[in-house]
């Protein structure tokens, strides 16, 4: 099936195009890298006419904080809601064999026959917690037929601050007690996410005093907006639908095509390196520049990745 | 004890309890059974469970499908306990249950099923085996969260101790560990942790009674061990085992009555080094392991028993049970093992040996405890073991460690034992069905009002943290309630739970012998465009997830993303994420003996799923009838016990992926 036909699917809000999406913009062959640029090019604001309805959040944070049982009661509180939803989750590699174990999936509950949930593991590749190549294309895609489309990294210090290239709202995710976060955060090796999530709220004390903990230190830095939830995914649940209702309230305060065109322009650049590297990011005069001309290129309507790619390789001169 | 001469004793000990691991099919074929195993000598019941008892699930459900009687005997409700247990006096048999998540309940049936006799609960003597933890870690059938589960343990332990008071509520076990790959110190390390998890629960629990009743649960805690091939070393092993269990009574229960702090424990030998190769070996195997927990009277076991010499290949048969209990009775009966006082007291070289592993041991301990205890530790637990199993099939796969007629010493001749096709038991599938129907007809002759409230004053007791879920576990199985309905009660209120896989932070080596298949898979997956993704699968309720587990991690090391979600799914379940997940290859491990039910439905669901041709290879306990019929069906590739070179397998696979698209094998050009 070619990218033009699974982009005309998902408009149609085929949900069942999602795992031949995935198969297409992981794939690195040149016939596929084509393919996907269609595809992208047949999802982008253009073709739609305007921005993807899909909520897309960022759910991101260090190994073992419980961010899949987190995720499992949140898929579950969205379909009661009659929301469909995608998760693309990012699993590290193996630096040595380049082979990854992606067992997030199993964490999340869900009802085979339930064709709404979609859920997709991806190896972070050769960048380390750091996002897919992949990821970035298959939520831009995704995001014209699934309500919701979540991104699920691990990581803390690098990763959020990927995730908010793509998302429209960051979840950090954080356990009782864990102080790294709080220092990352006041030494601004974290940015300030849009949500902050402490889980295992079912620990008492602790969860209680880390969430003061981070509300202190958010409001040292004059982010006094920024929810700080407290949840628990063991039975009973709590504060997932507080959680839901977070987001959502920032998805009503967000200016969407602002904040994707943002994204679209870090997608961009993205692919860019990672197809001509260092020596083509000095012909654009370094990343920073490269944004600015970018942003400069303001046209009465969003442009598309592709076209923005196409733009910074005719800009540095060099080959697609 | 000998007045003068302390060499001998002035009378011979008494036996071991001598036991088989039994039970199959229904109630009734399972009594018949149990029946003739006493009239052959055994001096005590070990009873098997089916995989949906021990979860928790009614016959009819569906991941009971192909499992029901398979690996155990199918008890649905009281009146299959009865069943089991009729002509076999309560109040004298001396019954193990190989039953955990769903213990409280069994042992509520055994209780019911004994007044039925006219036996009184205080009379009853047994085990259940009860131990949770362990099931996270290796065995797989648990049920419930870790908390409530704990929960269930301390409230079967502090209700027997008042009211069953000769029974052993709980056998910590260190056996599925070393099945797990556990070094003996980890065996040891984890059991004891293990052990102060459940006892601090307890204590905890049984609150201001504590001062008066913890030296009793104390002495009611009993162990499960295990004992491999290095026989020396185990018998080692047990005497550390005991040393610390001494001084953990002594130090954190201030249990002062010596017999109350003395180290009791059930032993199955060795099954993870019995081999498919060659298996009439095992017989030796065994013998050797039975030593390892008799030779040393201060740690002899208390009751025994024995795996038979063809588990590696299917199910026993009687007569191969029979033979392993002729074992335990030339043992006993014939040597003269029984005749003396501890044979190694003074003995430098066991005293060296025992420190070496209590030193060993205690570290290890630390470290559990300063992760917060056994419970906070499985998933660390967890990876250590996948990590030690990995590190024991390298040195077997190196040649470093012999396992004779497997990796050394191969050539054979034809075995008399082994070339009948039949040389196995098998389950007659018509049971599955038999269960079921029984199911309904007993659902239709109960009280449906009594067995609601019952299930409703369950719900309530269990919700409420200060209640004892026992008598109300009683009550609903006196009024009738299926093991499905008790079990379902108990997850709406507990909440469902997966176990950590281990294989997530299992350590990525490097190995130089890896790096042609590093190679390959590189190759092969430039050629699809994407890395090669693998899926491997445990459908069904077998828990024994060791073995797809060591095949997830090499694939990883190999090069491949892997996709493994861990055990129990549904074929459904299997199929949606192979076609979410849009992997090249699935490879499904069932070691229940219910592949032949559970293997086409995978197939079918994957059909229905819509993937597209995606090769399936299969693992487990295969007789080759039925892995030719499962080749027939359309598995690409079928491996048993006897395939134990993991690289020639992932390297298979990779090959059946590149002819699958069509791609050139690079070998030979």
């Amino acid at each position: 099936m070619t990218g033009h036909e699974l982009g005309g699917r998902l408009r149609a809000r085929d949900l069942s195009a999602a795992p031949e999406v995935l198969n297409l913009v992981e794939s690195r062959t040149e016939t596929n890298r084509a393919q996907t640029a269609e595809l992208l090019a047949a999802v982008a604001p253009a073709a739609l006419g305007g921005e993807a309805p899909a909520q897309i959040v960022g759910v991101t944070g260090p190994p073992g904080v419980g961010k899949s049982s987190l995720l499992s009661q949140l898929v579950s509180v969205w379909r009661a809601r009659d929301r469909s939803v995608a998760v693309l989750a990012v699993d590290p590699s193996s630096r040595r064999s380049g082979g990854s174990l992606l067992g997030d999936r199993a964490r999340i509950e869900r009802d085979p026959a339930d064709v709404s949930v979609f859920i997709r593991s991806t190896a972070a590749g050769d960048r380390l917690g750091g996002l897919a190549p992949a990821t970035r294309a298959a939520a831009a895609a995704l995001a014209c037929a699934f309500d919701v489309v979540v991104i699920e990294t691990v990581g803390v210090g690098q990763s959020e601050t990927e995730v908010a290239d793509v998302a429209d709202a960051v979840a950090v995710v954080v356990q009782p007690g864990s102080g790294d976060v709080l220092q990352f955060l006041k030494s601004g090796i974290m940015e300030i996410p849009d949500v902050l999530v402490v889980t295992k709220s079912d620990l008492g004390q602790v969860a209680t005093r880390a969430l003061s903990d981070l509300r202190s230190a958010l409001g040292a830095l004059g982010a006094t907006q920024t929810p700080v939830l407290a949840v628990s995914s063991v039975a009973p649940p709590s504060g997932i639908e507080e959680l839901v209702g977070a987001l959502d309230a920032h998805q009503s305060r967000l200016d969407v095509a602002q904040r994707r065109t943002r994204s679209r322009r870090a997608h961009a650049l993205a692919d860019f390196a990672a197809e001509h590297g260092d020596r083509g990011m000095r012909a654009l005069g370094g990343r920073r520049e490269a944004d600015r001309w970018l942003r400069s290129l303001a046209t009465d309507r969003p442009a598309d990745v592709a076209a923005l790619i196409e733009a910074l390789e005719r800009r540095a001169g060099v080959s697609p | 004890m000998s007045d003068h001469h302390t060499s001998r004793l002035s009378e011979s000990d008494r036996p071991w309890l001598m036991r088989t691991y039994a039970g199959h099919s229904d109630a009734q074929r399972s009594n018949e059974l149990y029946r003739l195993n006493l009239e052959k000598g055994q001096t005590g019941l070990s009873v098997a469970f089916d995989l949906p008892t021990q979860t928790g699930y009614d016959p009819d459900h569906i991941l009971a499908k192909g499992e029901v009687g398979k690996v155990g005997v199918s008890i649905a409700h009281e009146g299959d306990m009865r069943t089991l247990m009729n002509g076999i006096p309560l109040d004298q048999m001396n019954t193990s249950m190989t039953i955990n998540a769903t213990a409280a309940w069994l042992l509520a049936l055994y209780i019911v099923a004994a007044e039925e006799q006219g036996v009184a609960e205080h009379q009853l003597q047994g085990t259940t085996q009860n131990d949770i933890l362990k099931e996270y870690l290796s065995r797989g059938t648990y049920a419930f969260p870790p908390a409530p589960s704990m929960r269930l343990i301390a409230d079967t332990i502090a209700y027997t101790v008042e009211h069953v008071p000769k029974w052993n509520p709980i056998n910590i076990c260190s056996y599925h560990l070393q099945e797990a790959g556990a070094t003996p110190v980890q065996e040891i390390a984890y059991a004891m942790s293990n052990a102060i998890a459940v006892l601090d629960a307890v204590r905890a629990r049984v609150g201001g009674r504590a001062e008066v009743l913890m030296a009793s649960v104390f002495g009611r805690i009993s162990f499960f061990v295990n004992a491999g091939v290095r026989f020396i070393e185990e018998h080692a092993k047990l005497r550390a085992m005991s040393q610390l269990w001494d001084e953990l009574g002594r130090d954190r229960y201030g249990v002062d009555d010596d017999k109350l702090r003395r180290f009791r424990y059930g032993v199955q030998v060795n099954s993870l080094g019995l081999t498919a190769a060659q298996p009439e070996n095992n017989v030796y195997r065994i013998a050797l392991e039975a030593l390892a927990v008799t030779l040393g009277r201060d740690v002899r076991a208390r009751a025994l028993q024995l795996p038979a010499w063809n588990e590696a290949l299917g199910l026993p048969r009687p007569w191969d049970q029979q033979w392993s209990l002729r074992l335990q009775q030339v043992l006993a009966y014939e040597t003269d093992l029984l005749e003396y006082p501890d044979i190694f007291e003074g003995s430098h070289v066991m005293e060296g040996l025992v420190s070496e592993l209590v030193d060993g041991a205690r570290a290890e301990m630390a470290h559990v405890a300063e992760l917060g205890g056994a419970v906070e530790a499985v998933d660390y637990m967890k990876s250590a073991l996948v990590d030690s199993h990995r590190e024991r099939w390298r040195r077997i796969e190196s040649g470093e460690l012999t396992v004779v007629g497997m990796n050394r010493f191969t050539s054979t001749e034809t075995s008399p034992l082994t070339k009948d096709a039949d040389g196995i038991m098998t389950v007659d599938p018509e049971v599955e069905a038999e269960q079921q129907a029984a199911l309904v007809r007993w659902r239709s002759e109960r009280d449906d009002a009594a067995v609601k409230q019952a299930l409703k004053n369950l719900a309530e007791v269990a919700a409420d943290d200060a209640q004892n879920i026992m008598p109300a576990t009683i009550a609903a199985a006196r009024a009738g309630a299926t093991t499905g309905e008790w079990s379902q009660t108990l997850r709406d209120v507990f909440g469902e739970y997966r176990g950590p896989t281990g294989v997530g932070e299992a350590a990525a080596v490097s190995r130089e012998d890896l790096e042609e298949l590093r190679d390959e898979v590189e190759r092969v997956s430039e050629a699809l465009g994407r890395r090669l993704k693998f899926l491997v699968g445990k459908p069904g309720l077998d828990g024994h997830s060791n073995g797809a587990e060591q095949i997830a991690v090499r694939a990883r090391d190999a090069g491949m993303d892997v996709v493994y979600e861990g055990i129990r799914l549904t074929p459904a379940q299997i199929a949606s994420s192979a076609a979410q997940e849009g992997v090249h290859v699935i490879g499904l491990s069932i070691l229940s003996g219910s592949h032949a039910e559970l293997i086409p439905l995978v197939l079918q669901a994957l059909a229905d799923a819509g993937v597209p041709d995606v090769p399936v290879i299969v693992g487990g306990i295969i007789p080759e009838a039925d892995a030719a019929t499962l080749r027939e069906a359309g598995v690409a590739a079928v491996y048993t016990p006897k395939d134990w070179d993991l690289n020639r397998m992932i390297s298979d696979i990779v090959a059946i992926v590149s002819e699958r698209h069509g791609l050139e094998s690079v070998a030979g050009a």
